[in-house]
């Protein structure tokens, strides 16, 4: 059993049934469905709160997921939980195994565009806004739509899960070339 | 103001454990690796498909299926919003092929040691905060555009969920046996090419 642990990689079908049962526990027991991207709303809300309190009361976006100042919902709640724990489980996994892996600039990244950390983490901090832009847009991310609208078969979500390959994939190519798989 | 800021906590203790199960699986997954997403992107690396796919069937199965023997398990339908959805997804996987993360992965990549995800999430942070600003002009220009409502496949065609999870099944099959004789065919060519040099030198 312990050697299961300590290997660095699992089938990814494996560890596919794994979330299904994963997503079983938490409908039928939790009355929830996975999902990430609402707590992000719900943090920056929060930050935002502390500075400007009567902005985001006035913001509605923000008194959607965070309620109103006479009426406030929990801000830390199932999912932000969730997401917190995320990598505690992720550090877990990779401390079993001994693969933990200190990454600063990815190895296809640095081909393309240099060793450059700056540059490297000015791209991920765009690239995470870019991304956190479109899943509010979309009304959720890999998870909330991808996996667990995905398998309730709703529509947005199907719609969801094609644009996203479509998008990862043109931007892929553009960003990396046709030659960047070879340096992944 | 910190009135009712926390859940019941029971609800969090069930939160915190599926969070700690859902990172250890990313991280056993590979996909909190930023080569394996991007990979996935590239067409070279299909570990994301693979998860996502049997992620998908096996859950969807489990949740029908209970629902079929008469279990009170409700669905958690986002709805739907054509233009929304579509435009949403194209940029998600925009910012995707640039962080080489999503949400979930990126906050688990943390603690697989990944250094530029700490940027990618205070960049998610501010993507939050940029959009409850400009919701309001989505909510009246592009949110009502192909409203659906909690539309699923089976209500929209008012055919049993089972013919869409057939098909799915069989789709991921079909998919999955491509995937694997292709993966096996290059390993046998690049284990022949390695030989090959090595009998040159």
């Amino acid at each position: 059993m312990t050697s299961v642990f300590k290997k660095a990689r699992w089938s990814p079908y494996w560890v596919g049934v794994a979330i299904g049962v994963l997503s079983w526990i938490t409908f039928a027991f939790m009355g929830k469905a996975l999902g990430v991207s609402t707590t992000f709303v719900r943090a920056v809300g929060t930050v935002e709160k502390m500075v400007a309190p009567e902005y985001v009361a006035d913001t509605g976006y923000l008194v959607k997921y965070l309620g109103n100042p006479e009426k406030p919902k929990p801000v830390f709640e199932w999912q932000f939980a969730l997401v917190v724990m995320l990598p505690f489980g992720a550090f877990a996994a990779a401390r079993i195994s001994r693969t933990r892996f200190e990454e600063t600039v990815p190895n296809l990244w640095a081909w393309r565009y240099g060793a450059s950390k700056r540059v490297r983490y000015g791209a991920a901090f765009l690239g995470g806004v870019i991304i956190m832009f479109g899943a509010r847009l979309a009304g959720g991310c890999t998870s909330g739509h991808g996996i667990s609208g995905g398998l309730q078969l709703a529509l947005s979500s199907w719609i969801f899960f094609m644009s996203l390959f479509a998008g990862g994939i043109a931007t892929a190519f553009l960003l990396y070339g046709k030659n960047g798989g070879d340096h992944v | 103001m910190f009135e009712n800021f926390f859940a019941d906590p029971e609800v969090l203790a069930q939160g915190a454990l599926t969070g700690l199960i859902f990172g250890f699986l990313l991280q056993k997954g590979g996909v909190t690796r930023f080569g394996v997403i991007v990979g996935q992107f590239l067409l070279k690396d299909f570990t994301v498909l693979k998860i996502m796919l049997t992620a998908i069937l096996v859950g969807g199965i489990g949740i029908y299926g209970m629902r079929a023997v008469g279990w009170d398990v409700s669905l958690h339908i986002k709805n739907t919003a054509l233009l929304g959805n579509a435009l949403g997804g194209l940029i998600f996987g925009a910012g995707m092929a640039l962080l080489g993360y999503c949400p979930g992965t990126g906050v688990a990549a943390l603690g697989d040691g990944s250094r530029h995800a700490w940027f990618g999430v205070l960049g998610m942070l501010a993507g939050a905060a940029i959009f409850a600003e400009v919701f309001p002009w989505m909510k009246s220009s592009v949110l009502g555009i192909g409203d659906f409502g909690k539309a699923t496949l089976p209500t929209l065609t008012e055919l049993s969920p089972w013919w869409f999870l057939t098909l799915l099944a069989i789709l991921a099959a079909g998919i999955f046996v491509t995937l694997e004789r292709r993966e096996k065919k290059r390993k046998i060519l690049s284990f022949s090419e390695k030989k090959s040099i090595s009998e040159v030198s």
